[in-house]
């Protein structure tokens, strides 16, 4: 393994010429729609990388000097063409195509495969990457849109001119200040901060005893208790909340918090027997043996023992349970009333009745809120991993 | 815990509610509406006062106007009728009453007298149009279009028939995802006089007509479902004309400022309204109707105009009308009942509606996903 391959320099005008044409090309025809002509922007787009990948190569020897100068002349060019927004655009455009050119030159494109790969195992490698990529951007995009939008200082879902043009005038803080002062949010926001937690704990206690009872070997009908316990995720829960809307109603429960704290509870606690079963599997019984060998008894075992080390599924399992309820919209419509509205039902009218950017301000900061808590997920999975020895430290 | 003990008392409060509140009123109510500006406007005209007089009601605010139907029919299958008042185009009021989910009611009784001694059966007149409705407002649904997309040299739009004539006005349009007025308009613009609509429309022929000529716009056609969506689109400059309410288009042009113009031709005029949903317990029911006949009465209905443009159902509050709350520009030339706006109205048929509505409706979409 120790020999160091000489990297060989790739030709030039037959492969990173045409490679940064096509990349360029690409990037005109997303700037030539925008401006009415995709076919133009693509000629002309491919025309440039050429131009440019041939300058840089045989004239700017330094990686560093040469992505620096395509950068710059792309944001020129993106100034005097279309504003402050072009500027940006053009600088990113031009950094892309002048790493990537380099990238090719410099046969770096060749490090993540074996070195006896054939140039189509290659080529097929970094499409792979490529294709990923895009996908990434295709399911992350949406969400990313949102966020300028929400800074918008206009009353619609609209990127202004002056947003585009990164004037400050046409960004305002105005949505998030509908949201912490209008008295509607406010109670939309203090329902759900109610409501999320206490179904939480709900489910949590009942979904982990439901684990712990189901992972004993000897009860009967383990299998089908299970399914049963499950079903609120797999049922389409428009059908769940049909159900509950006439059980409750019958029993009073429709309306009340604690209606819908129990509803938002059935739907949390498969998530929370499955974590907690899944951390079960890894767990010793030998371990409570022991403990009640030196005389705790069941409850001091599970407490003492168990729970610590099942701790991090019951968290996780908690935490979908949490973020189950705080964005359900569905069982919250048909077995709540309009005095526990939460905040996802709050967003819903809002959107089809004034479509507001107060909205995306929500969003915002749910985003926000959902990515700490998956955070902190997936550190307790790492953490959990680690104590059980699964991954180096 | 503190959480936790605070639930359980408010489960507490609801079983025990029906006992506890056994006086003449019950101190909460909701209402149903559309939300945005137009329940804004009832909440600062009529909510508001009322709580100032009668401080211990709490008053909660439902947006579900728009499956109002649906869910008053769930609500009396499962035998509990949470909401107290509802907030319905006419359409919908006369469907609810026929079901026997709306109550019936008596408007002398129930209704204020306008100040100088008219009954308000007299006062609403014809607007009444079901004996479950309670008339709030007039509407109607028009157009608007973007001042800065029209073409060059050419009169800006002003014609209901411009909205179908590709050539002058090139550019998308925003209709509504119903044959309700789409097929008016594509008859009225195809030749047919205004009188005879209704009669070409009941025939094979006629609808295919209509259908044809709309088929003419079909592919620059964006619909839409809530009343939303135009304003958004017309500010997106994604539609170059579009019809929505014209409260909607007022708060567009005036509230928001964009380069919008108001196209008044051929509006359909509609009625908005109350109703008290049927098997209301006694003490909520006295509270709903103490309420309404507060909301209905000339004052309020004239107050409502503050905030938004649709013209007062009642004949003694249209002198009332002033100006808006917050631009101080005067209200009733947005009405769609201002003398100059409403020179060329159409009138919505609710009863022949009511009779070719399934029908129709199963037509259009099936033209739709042609």
């Amino acid at each position: 393994m120790a020999l160091i391959q000489p990297i060989k320099t790739p030709p030039l005008t037959t492969f990173t010429v045409p490679f940064v044409a096509a990349l360029a090309g690409f990037f005109g025809l997303f700037v030539g729609i925008a401006n009415g002509s995709g076919i133009l922007g693509l000629l002309v787009g491919a025309v440039v990388g050429a131009v440019l990948a041939y300058a840089l190569v045989s004239f700017v020897p330094d990686k560093r000097t040469g992505t620096l100068i395509s950068l710059a002349i792309f944001a020129v060019v993106g100034l005097l063409l279309a504003g402050l927004s072009g500027l940006v655009g053009g600088a990113i455009i031009g950094f892309i195509l002048g790493w990537f050119t380099y990238w090719l030159h410099s046969g770096k494109y060749r490090m993540g495969v074996p070195i006896y790969s054939t140039p189509r195992e290659v080529l097929w490698h970094n499409s792979y990457k490529f294709i990923c990529g895009l996908i990434f951007f295709f399911l992350i995009a949406p969400i990313i849109t949102v966020m300028p939008l929400s800074f918008n200082a206009e009353n619609f879902f609209t990127f202004t001119p002056g947003m585009l043009a990164l004037d400050p005038e046409a960004y305002s803080l105005k949505h998030y200040r509908d949201f912490f002062g209008n008295p509607d949010w406010q109670q939309a926001l203090r329902n759900s901060v109610q409501i999320a937690p206490a179904a939480t704990l709900l489910s949590v206690t009942l979904g982990t005893l439901a684990a712990i009872g189901l992972s004993q070997p000897h009860v009967p009908f383990r299998r089908a208790i299970m399914a049963i316990l499950i079903s609120p995720m797999i049922v389409p829960l428009i059908i769940s909340a049909a159900g509950m809307y006439f059980f409750y109603s019958r029993i009073g429960l429709q309306g009340t918090y604690v209606g819908v704290v129990l509803a938002h509870a059935a739907l949390g606690i498969p998530f929370v027997i499955i974590t907690v079963t899944a951390t079960l599997v890894g767990f010793d019984d030998s371990l409570t043996r022991a403990a009640a060998n030196m005389g705790a008894n069941p409850v001091t075992t599970f407490f003492k023992v168990q729970m610590p080390l099942i701790l991090p599924g019951v968290i996780s399992g908690g935490l979908f349970a949490f973020i189950t309820s705080f964005d359900e919209v569905v069982v919250v419509l048909f077995v709540g009333s309009a005095g526990q509205k939460t905040l996802p039902w709050q967003m819903f009218t809002g959107l089809r009745e004034q479509i507001s950017p107060t909205i995306l301000a929500v969003a915002t900061i749910l985003v926000g809120i959902s990515i700490l808590l998956l955070t902190t997920v997936e550190l307790l999975r790492r953490r959990s991993e680690r104590l059980r020895g699964m991954s180096p430290g | 815990m503190k959480l936790k003990s605070l639930m359980l008392m408010t489960g507490a409060a609801v079983a025990a509610a029906p006992m506890a509140f056994a006086q003449d009123m019950a101190d909460s109510m909701t209402l149903v509406s559309w939300g945005g500006a137009y329940q804004n406007s009832q909440v600062k005209a009529y909510a508001d006062p009322y709580k100032e007089m009668h401080p211990e009601v709490e008053i909660v605010w439902d947006e579900s106007s728009n499956e109002a139907v649906a869910k008053l029919r769930a609500m009396n299958e499962a035998g509990n009728i949470t909401w107290d008042l509802v907030d319905v185009v006419a359409s919908d009021a006369i469907r609810l009453c026929d079901e026997g989910l709306a109550m019936e009611y008596d408007p002398d009784e129930l209704l204020a007298e306008a100040p100088d001694g008219t009954s308000a059966s007299d006062d609403f007149g014809d607007l009444i149009v079901s004996d479950c409705f309670i008339p709030q407002i007039v509407y109607s649904t028009t157009f608007g279009y973007r001042t800065d997309m029209v073409p060059e040299g050419v009169e800006p739009p002003s014609e209901i028939c411009d909205v179908f004539d590709l050539e002058t006005y090139p550019g998308k349009r925003a209709l509504e995802k119903r044959p309700i007025n789409n097929m008016e308009w594509a008859l009225l613009c195809d030749g047919v006089a205004k009188e005879d609509v209704y009669d070409v429309l009941e025939t094979e022929e006629g609808q295919a007509q209509a259908l044809a000529k709309l088929d003419t716009i079909k592919d620059e056609v964006i619909w839409w479902s809530a009343g939303a969506d135009t304003p958004q689109l017309l500010a997106d400059g994604e539609v170059f004309m579009g019809s929505t309410y014209n409260g909607r288009l007022f708060s567009v042009i005036e509230e928001q400022d964009q380069p919008v113009a108001m196209m008044w031709d051929a509006q359909v005029f509609d009625l908005d309204g109350w109703i008290i949903p049927a098997g209301l317990p006694e003490d909520r029911l006295a509270r709903v109707m103490d309420f309404v006949k507060f909301a209905t009465d000339t004052q309020r209905l004239a107050d409502q105009a503050k905030y938004i443009s649709y013209g007062p159902a009642r004949e003694s509050s249209a002198p009332l009308v002033s100006t808006h709350a917050d631009l101080g520009i005067e209200m009733a030339p947005h009405m769609p009942t201002d003398p100059n706006n409403a020179t060329n109205t159409f009138l919505y048929n609710y009863e022949w509606w009511a009779d070719y509505r399934d029908d129709l409706d199963a037509k259009f979409q099936a033209w739709l996903a042609q």
